[in-house]
């Protein structure tokens, strides 16, 4: 479309990002409001910040947390990048089509399914239940979003520098870590983001797979939201979804140079030949 | 392995094997199998023990044991689920939910999509990282911040009473109003995604040529702009409604108890009831009902993507 937008089309966008922002602009306000009261304001203040410091089951809770979504977010970025390495690459071979069955169906299915399932699995292998159960559960569901997001990048590849560099007498492996990977690099990189975040995020899938001692963030906040709103879970909530902006803007920016940086590479490059 | 590159393509390397294998092991162990445990308790019968259901199997009792073990499977869960009216209702008021959602959804995200494609080509990298970023905040937190919002003495309510156009707070958390409201809210850029997708492609020519033939604006956007975008609609709706048919989260913390939800249901059974065998079952069943939509979605992704290529 390339005609300009209508006060119509201003104003939708202005009602719908409200909409979108205007719940988590309130949520942090009122983790700064001096009233335990959380719907009545009492005054600034950041002693709730002051007293999550002191609240050690939280900070267990997060640790947890941190450990089994950094975990599970760099195996599941390893497999997802095998899985849409295959997806891409590995042409026609038997069962394929469950393969990408088994990649896409996680992304659609409801997560009270996936848990269950995952912990019928770890009762039947007779696994003691914890961090570990955790974070293999994690790492399947998050390594589908990973083989989705860098499928995306691999499909859009020139295949004939790879093509070149093996011509060239490269073996496929040193190829791969020379030439695919670096091409590649910003959907691996968003690939381990997005496997991260959703880990840091579950609550479903962890609260089924869970054993004692290994509860997690969104555990803890699920089973202190259902006593009532807080400003302490207001402040816990602050301080995620500030981690999650800064970390998405400079994950973007930094994407953003290196592709500028890499047209530039290419144009260099090009300029030589000619 | 460079010898290998050299042999006939059909023929796989042994690293070429491995990297199918590996990814393809995983995900049949952790995937697959899993489901067809819930398959096979759900053919099982509660029990007082560790794990809570007969029959288990023991290879180590022998083949005798284990066949017989079969004998013992019965479709007993599944009747049961008939029966009792409350998995039926908890199905059918799920689907419901998540359709009514699904529509609310379209409407609101439809003008937001539609004003993102007709904005300034500079404007449109800013509005679709806006969209996105909520989808990185925590799904449990874009909840819990309705809950303060729409509660008797929460924020609507008294900005509602201080304009005066209510007399007294109205009943909005814990009835399935607020329901509808955390599903829109929480999949609503799942929606607006792939429909601005779809409408930033459409040729803006075919709008002018109507126009020029003295065609309305109304009309030509029923006549043009909604057929063309339908492939961007029939995606979005679908990744509303799957995931919004199995949601617990939503109808838990702002439904109220009346608030049927299959997902809700399985949580209850099997945390509450402790009833594996019967909590297998309503997964099995849930996973029925979704099959048609997965199904019917991955068709209409190949179709398109035939299509772009």
């Amino acid at each position: 479309m390339t005609r300009g937008p209508t006060w119509f089309n201003i104003t939708s966008l202005v009602v719908g990002f409200s909409f979108l922002y205007l719940p988590i602009v309130l949520l942090v306000i009122y983790s700064f409001n001096e009233s335990r009261l959380v719907t009545v304001w009492g005054g600034f203040s950041t002693k709730w910040y002051a007293s999550l410091l002191q609240n050690d089951q939280l900070l267990d809770a997060a640790w947890v947390t941190l450990r089994v979504a950094f975990t599970s977010a760099t195996i599941a970025t390893v497999l997802g990048t095998l899985a849409a390495l295959v997806l891409v690459r590995s042409g026609r071979f038997i069962g394929r089509s469950l393969f990408s069955g088994m990649i896409f169906a996680p992304l659609v299915m409801p997560e009270v399914i996936l848990g269950l399932s995952l912990l019928l699995l770890f009762v039947a292998m007779d696994t003691a239940r914890g961090f570990w159960t955790v974070m293999l559960a994690h790492t399947t569901f998050a390594m589908c979003y990973v083989a989705v997001v860098v499928q995306s990048r691999l499909v859009g590849f020139d295949k004939s520098v790879e093509e070149a560099a093996e011509d060239l007498g490269c073996p496929p492996v040193k190829t791969f870590f020379l030439i695919t990977l670096p091409i590649i690099l910003p959907g691996v990189i968003a690939g381990w983001m997005l496997a991260f975040t959703l880990s840091l995020d579950d609550l479903v899938i962890a609260s089924f797979t869970t054993g004692p001692g290994a509860t997690t963030l969104p555990m803890k906040i699920y089973s202190q939201v259902r006593l009532g709103v807080t400003p302490e879970i207001n402040a816990v909530c602050t301080i995620l979804v500030g981690l999650v902006t800064i970390g998405v803007i400079a994950a973007s920016l930094v994407t953003k140079r290196q592709q500028i940086q890499r047209e530039r590479d290419e144009r260099a490059a090009f300029g030589a030949d000619n | 392995m460079a010898e290998n590159n050299v042999a006939a393509p059909v023929k796989r390397s042994l690293g070429g094997r491995l990297l199918i294998a590996v990814p393809y092991f995983w995900l049949f162990l952790f995937f697959l199998a899993p489901f067809l445990i819930v398959v096979k308790i759900s053919l099982s019968q509660t029990a007082i023990a560790i794990p809570p259901y007969v029959p288990t199997f023991d290879l180590s009792e022998g083949w005798q044991a284990f066949s017989e073990s079969f004998a013992e499977f019965s479709f007993e869960n599944y009747v049961w689920l008939t029966e009792d009216a409350l998995y039926w209702k908890s199905y059918l008021s799920s689907v419901s939910i998540a359709a009514v959602s699904t529509f609310l959804t379209l409407l609101i995200g439809y003008p937001i999509a539609y004003g993102m494609a007709r904005s300034p080509q500079s404007w449109r990298p800013t509005l679709l990282m806006l969209v996105i970023l909520p989808f990185w905040t925590s799904f449990l937190i874009r909840v819990y911040a309705w809950i303060g919002i729409l509660k008797n003495e929460g924020l609507l309510n008294q900005l509602l009473l201080s304009l005066g156009l209510i007399s007294e707070p109205l009943v909005i958390l814990n009835t399935n109003a607020a329901v509808y409201v955390g599903i829109v809210y929480s999949y609503l850029p799942f929606l607006v995604l792939p429909l601005y997708a779809s409408l930033e492609r459409l040729d803006g020519t075919l709008l002018e040529a109507a126009e020029d033939l003295g065609c309305p604006a109304w009309k030509a956007f029923w006549k043009i702009t909604v057929p063309l975008s339908l492939p961007g609609i029939i995606a979005g709706c679908f990744l509303v409604f799957i995931p919004a048919v199995g949601e617990f989260v939503i109808p838990d913390l702002l439904g109220g108890s009346n608030t049927l939800m299959i997902g809700k249901t399985l949580w209850v059974e099997f945390f509450n009831n402790r009833d594996w065998p019967v909590s297998s079952a309503v997964a099995v069943i849930l996973l029925l009902i979704l099959v048609i939509p997965i199904v019917l979605f991955q068709n209409q992704q190949q179709k398109m993507s035939e299509k772009d290529g």
